[in-house]
Formats: C-alpha cells, structure tokens, sequence
C-alpha cells in the first residue's frame, strides 16, 4: 500500500517539477522581451548580434531556399502535369514557399545553424564564468548579454525568411520557366491573382515572427541553463535544436489552423 | 569614487561575524568571525571544500549567510536589496580564477567594460584610463590583443587590471595563483602587493599557495571543518605548534586531517587473516 | 571587424529582407490589384450562394470592380444578403443583374454583374433585385437524371 502511494507522491513531485520548471521558463522569457524593449537603447550592441545571427546564416538560408524551389518546381510540375494544370505551377510554388515552407524551413535551418551558436555561446561563458563576473561588476548579464542576442534573433529570422521564400519563387521559376518550359506569363499572373498580399505573404510573415521569439527564446534559454561543463555544453547544442524544431513544427501547426482556416 | 567621508571611516572595511552558511543542511561555515582592516592583504587558506571560495561568495552577496552577517563598509551584505547590492558591488573588485575575461571582446574592451557600463566618461578618457590600468599590470601593448591569442598569466593580470578599473576599495582574488609558471606567480604576487598598496585598497585572496601569499600578506585565516583552525600573520603561522596548521603549511601527509578515507579493514576487503 | 563594416553589413542585410518582403508582397502577392480606392456598397440576395466566400471578386464582363464585403442570412425571407463593395469609379444601372458564377470548372465562385438598361444607377445601400444563385452540382445531377428519366419514360 504505502509502495503505491510512493509512486503517486512521485508522480506529483514529478508534475509540480514540471510546473515549476514552465513557470521558471516563462518568467525567464517575460524578463527577456521586457529587458530587450530596454536594449534598444543601445542599438550597437542589437546590431552587432544581427550581424552574426543573420549575416552568417545568410549563406545557408540562401542556398537552402534556391534548392527548395528547385525541388517544387520539378514536383510541383509533375503533380500538376497529371491533371492538366501546368499553368498553376507558379501558385503552387509561392503559395507553398509563402505560407509554410519559407517561414518553417528557415526557423528549421535558423535553430540548428544560429540557434546552436547562441546557445554553445551562451553555455561557454557560464561555464568560463564570464556571466558571473559580469554580475559581480554590477551588470546584469540577461541585460547585457542575453536580450540583445534575443532582439537580433527575432529582428533577423523574419528577414531571413522572406529571403528564402523569394529566392525560393525565384528558382521555381528558373526550373519551370526556363528548364521544363512553363509559360512565364502564365506563371506569374496566375501566382499573382492566387496569392494574397495580407493574407499569405502577411500571415506567413507573422509566422516567421513566431518561431524567432521560439527559436531566440529556446536557445538562449538551454544555454543559460546547460551544465557548466563540456558535456552540458554540447548537450545544451542538441537540446536546443530538437526543442526548437518541435516547438516550431507545433507552433506552425496551431498558426495555420488560425490563420489559413475559413 | 573615494567614500564620502574619511573620519567616520571604520578601521574594518569588512567584518564578518558569527556566520553561519550551508548549500543544504550541512553547514559549511559555522560560526565564523573575520575582520580585515583597511590597506590590508588578508589570505585565506584551507583543504578543499574548507569553504573559502564559499566565503567569498558571501562577502560578494551571490549567496546569503543562514546566520551572522557580512558587514562591507558598514552595511549587512545579506540584507541588501537589488538595487544596493550592485552599488556594493560597483565598489568592490573580483578577479576569477583562470580570469573570466569575456571572450567576445578584446583586451582593450575587457578592462574598458566596467568603465563604459558604469560611468559616461568621453571615450579619450577612457582610453586612457584603460592603458593606465594595463600598464599597471604590465599589458599595455596587448590592448588590441584577442582573448584567445593570450597566455594564461597574461588573462589573469588583464583580469586584474579589469578589477581595478573603477579603483574598488575591496579586491577580491579566487585562487589568483592557480595553474601559474613560476615568473606568472611571482609577477602576480607582487602585483597584488602593489596595488593594493598604490590604491589604498584592501585585498582579500582565497589560495592555497603558501609561499606566495605568505610573502604578501599581512594576515592568514586557515579554515578546517567550518570554522577558523588558525589566524595570525605569516610570521606566527609558521612559528604556530598547532599540528593542522603545521601539517597544512608543511604539506605532510599525515595529521589531523588524515591520508586515508575512512575504509573498512584492509584484512576484510583482502581477505587475508582469519576469514568468516 | 570594425564598427563601420558591421554597420554596412547588417545594412545591407536588412535591405536584403526588407526587399525579399517588397519582392512577395509585388511579384508575388496581388498588392498591385488591392486598390485603396473608395467603394460604395450594395446588397444583393440570393437563395444559395453556394461556396462564395468574403472577399471574393465581383466582376462585370470579366473584370475585377470590386469585392464581396460580407455574407449574412435574412431569417425573414430565408435567403443569404451578400454585402458587395464596388469601386467608386463604376456606376451601374439600377436594374442590373448579379449571378454567381465559378471561375473554371472547378475554381472559386465569385460574383458576376451584367447591366440592364436602366437610366438610373444603383446608389450606395441599394439592393440588386434580380439575382441567379449558384449552380449546385447535386441538383443538375438530380435534374439530369429526373430529365433523363421521365424523357426515357415518354419515348
């Protein structure tokens, strides 16, 4: 008998830990948007991370969405070719790249290429005691090191994006245009009467939106908290791109459903 | 930043008193009282997990006492609110072990830091502040050196020069000496002695280097079982007949604090002698 | 890296972006045709609009004139009020037409105006009177089959 209540004393431990943990991670995040509004006083510190979040994951984003529109434009054109609609080929590829593909690939690609860093970064300086020392001078390390890289990110992965979703239209058009011999007309008016300004680019654009606060907030907030050792470390790297894609992939999922229902 | 007025002024900077802390139940400091008086270097000493860097961390307010206080320049350190805690803190210079210098910026960058978070000095100013500092501690043509490109003595002393920027009346050294060559060792001692000296400043090193610190400081604390086994000037800590402070200075084997972890018999774990 | 490279970087970088968005909402998007001009609005019912949706064009001869504003159900005369908002520049006669008609076979329906011959125009809070509503597939197979079978029966 007293076996059983120990299991459920343990199974509500084991839930209260989970509560505790949520609200710990949602405080942490209030602090954070409320302490980057502040860091926006010092734009130079802000600029700085959008240079290495968002320059140095241009390379890949770029590269990524070209391929991505590559691929669409050669399935989207089988697909179409079955029910004699060829002339849609240009929809498919903005409507796809617009509302899904562009705002969840780059957040995908963002996690594990920028999302790492931060949180590698972040783990590494707790653990050489940088954050401490930074305390110990009277400055408050979530301020000065965590919201300006918070702020970047957010600023920079709508932009990335948007990036990748017009490349994206971009090299469907050179593989249905030009390699398979769609109508360019055809493609771009019909792309153009299919897709809606507010409602697909504006709302894949808040999407994108979204996942930044997730991806910034995930990685920052894995590495604050990883192990200060070696392996804490790395394992803060893993964490934060399995959690990240999760919580984009799911929060992509509920955005949609709010968004694209009618 | 000189303090407001020099009559009133406590000959102690710091005093701890009756202090009592533990992470958990167990206390780690029990009963422990300290008194470090103004333009004094003060060592503290004492085996592994004696509670020194813990102690440290009390005087710097990341942990409060469970019982006692921590008075810095007459205020209780465990009492203070945010807000007056980091202007505590503003007045007091820690320096790291292995340094903690912010490897995202330069070395110029890392002693400027305090001066730019702090203060609105021109940027002249500080620049020439920050080259004094690293010239105090011997560094000035590293300014535009990158953090990675330093040896380990050369962060430690860029460290120190970043503690002394805004001039604190209390230094704060985590074994300073760790993992030091012998000319590293050396410069840092002196460098302690003579800034401590040239500032006015009292300084506090954790370390378990007795050659060193004994040199430089005024005052020893040795720390055993949470409490202070043994205080004195290096002078009367080494004449002491006391046997933990003999075998701790001496570095003997045996003593009061024992070689061996408590261990059931050789003969039973062995299986020698007469066996049930 | 110095400061002012930093700064041109990140510049371009958000031009970049900024532009990317520029290039969807234009090329992409329908922003050219999302005219901010006035409009007035007329109502029409209908006794099944099958799958009109807000939002979806109005038409007249094949062009774009305006958008449907809104769609509600009369509990008076059980018939669905469709609320169009039509472009300032165009005036139709009062005794204009409107159907529902489907783009393609298959496509999204939308709202098709033919004029009458009327002198005076519709003016704003005007309600078109004459109105065919949507082809529902159900019943023109239903017809075809009643048609189908009572022509066989006669034969």
């Amino acid at each position: 008998m007293s076996r059983i209540l120990d299991a459920i004393a343990g199974l509500g431990a084991w839930v209260l830990s989970i509560l505790r943990g949520m609200g710990y991670g949602f405080r942490f995040f209030l602090r954070l948007c409320l302490l980057s509004l502040r860091t926006l006083r010092r734009p130079r510190l802000v600029l700085d991370q959008i240079h290495f979040i968002g320059n140095h994951s241009l390379s890949i984003i770029l590269v990524s969405g070209l391929f991505v529109g590559f691929v669409l434009g050669l399935q989207g054109y089988y697909t179409l070719q079955a029910f004699g609609s060829e002339q849609a080929l240009g929809v498919l590829v903005a409507l796809s790249l617009v509302r899904e593909l562009g705002p969840v690939v780059a957040a995908l690609l963002f996690a594990g290429r920028a999302g790492t860093s931060l949180a590698a970064e972040i783990g590494l300086m707790k653990s050489g005691e940088q954050l401490l020392a930074m305390e110990m001078m009277a400055v408050d390390p979530i301020a000065r090191v965590l919201a300006p890289r918070f702020l970047g990110a957010v600023i920079a992965l709508p932009l990335l994006a948007a990036m990748f979703s017009a490349i994206g239209v971009f090299g469907g058009y050179l593989v249905g245009v030009h390699l398979i011999g769609v109508d360019a007309g055809a493609f771009w008016s019909q792309m153009q009467a299919g897709v809606d300004v507010f409602s697909d680019v504006g709302n894949g654009l808040l999407k994108s939106v979204v996942f930044g606060f997730i991806c910034a907030f995930v990685a920052l907030f894995v590495g604050y908290e990883a192990k200060p050792t070696p392996e804490g470390v790395a394992r803060a790297t893993t964490t934060t791109v399995v959690a990240s894609s999760l919580a984009v992939l799911a929060a992509d999922f509920l955005l949609t459903a709010l968004m694209f229902s009618t | 930043m000189p303090p407001a007025s020099h009559e009133n002024r406590p000959a102690e900077i710091l005093r701890i008193e009756n202090l009592r802390f533990g992470y958990d139940a167990r206390p780690i400091l029990d009963g422990v009282d300290m008194g470090f008086r103004r333009g004094t270097v003060t060592a503290l000493m004492g085996g592994s997990g004696s509670g020194k860097t813990t102690l440290l961390r009390l005087i710097s307010g990341q942990v409060r006492a469970q019982r006692g206080r921590v008075m810095f320049e007459g205020a209780d350190v465990g009492t203070l609110g945010h807000e007056e805690l980091f202007a505590a803190r503003r007045r007091m210079g820690m320096l790291f072990q292995f340094g903690a210098l912010f490897t995202d910026l330069d070395v110029f960058e890392n002693v400027a830091f305090p001066l730019r978070e702090h203060t609105d000095l021109p940027e002249e100013t500080i620049r020439d502040l920050v080259l004094m500092k690293l010239n105090a501690v011997g560094l000035r043509g590293a300014a535009r050196l990158r953090t990675s490109q330093v040896s380990g003595g050369m962060a430690r002393r860029i460290a120190l020069a970043r503690a002394i920027a805004l001039d604190p009346p209390l230094l704060l050294y985590d074994e300073p000496f760790a993992g030091l060559d012998p000319i590293s060792l050396g410069t840092v001692a002196q460098l302690v002695r003579r800034l401590n000296d040239a500032l006015g400043a009292t300084s506090v090193l954790v370390t378990h280097d007795v050659h060193e610190s004994f040199a430089i400081a005024d005052q020893v604390y040795l720390l055993a079982q949470g409490r202070i086994a043994a205080s004195g000037t290096p002078a009367e800590m080494m004449a002491s007949t006391d046997p933990l402070v003999a075998q701790f200075l001496k570095g003997e084997r045996e003593g009061p604090v024992a070689f061996h972890y408590p261990a059931p018999p050789l003969a039973s774990d062995f299986g020698i002698g007469d066996s049930p | 890296m110095n400061r002012k490279t930093t700064d041109l970087l990140v510049g371009l970088f958000v031009l970049a972006g900024l532009a990317a968005i520029l290039f969807l909402a234009l090329k992409v998007g329908n922003l050219m045709s999302f005219s901010l001009a006035q409009g007035y609005d007329v109502t029409a019912r209908f006794d099944n609009i099958g799958g009109l949706k807000a939002r979806a064009p109005v038409k007249s001869a094949g062009v774009v004139v305006g958008r449907v504003q809104s769609i509600g159900f009369d509990p008076q005369s059980f018939r669905a009020t469709v609320r169009l908002e039509i472009d300032e520049r165009y005036r139709f006669p009062k005794d204009t037409s409107a159907s529902i008609l489907t783009s393609g076979l298959l496509g999204e329906q939308y709202i098709g105006l033919s004029p009458g011959g009327d002198l005076e125009d519709l003016e704003p809070d005007d309600v078109i009177t004459m109105t065919q509503s949507a082809v529902v597939l159900e019943n023109l197979i239903g017809q075809f089959l009643y048609g189908a079978a009572s022509g066989g029966g006669s034969k």
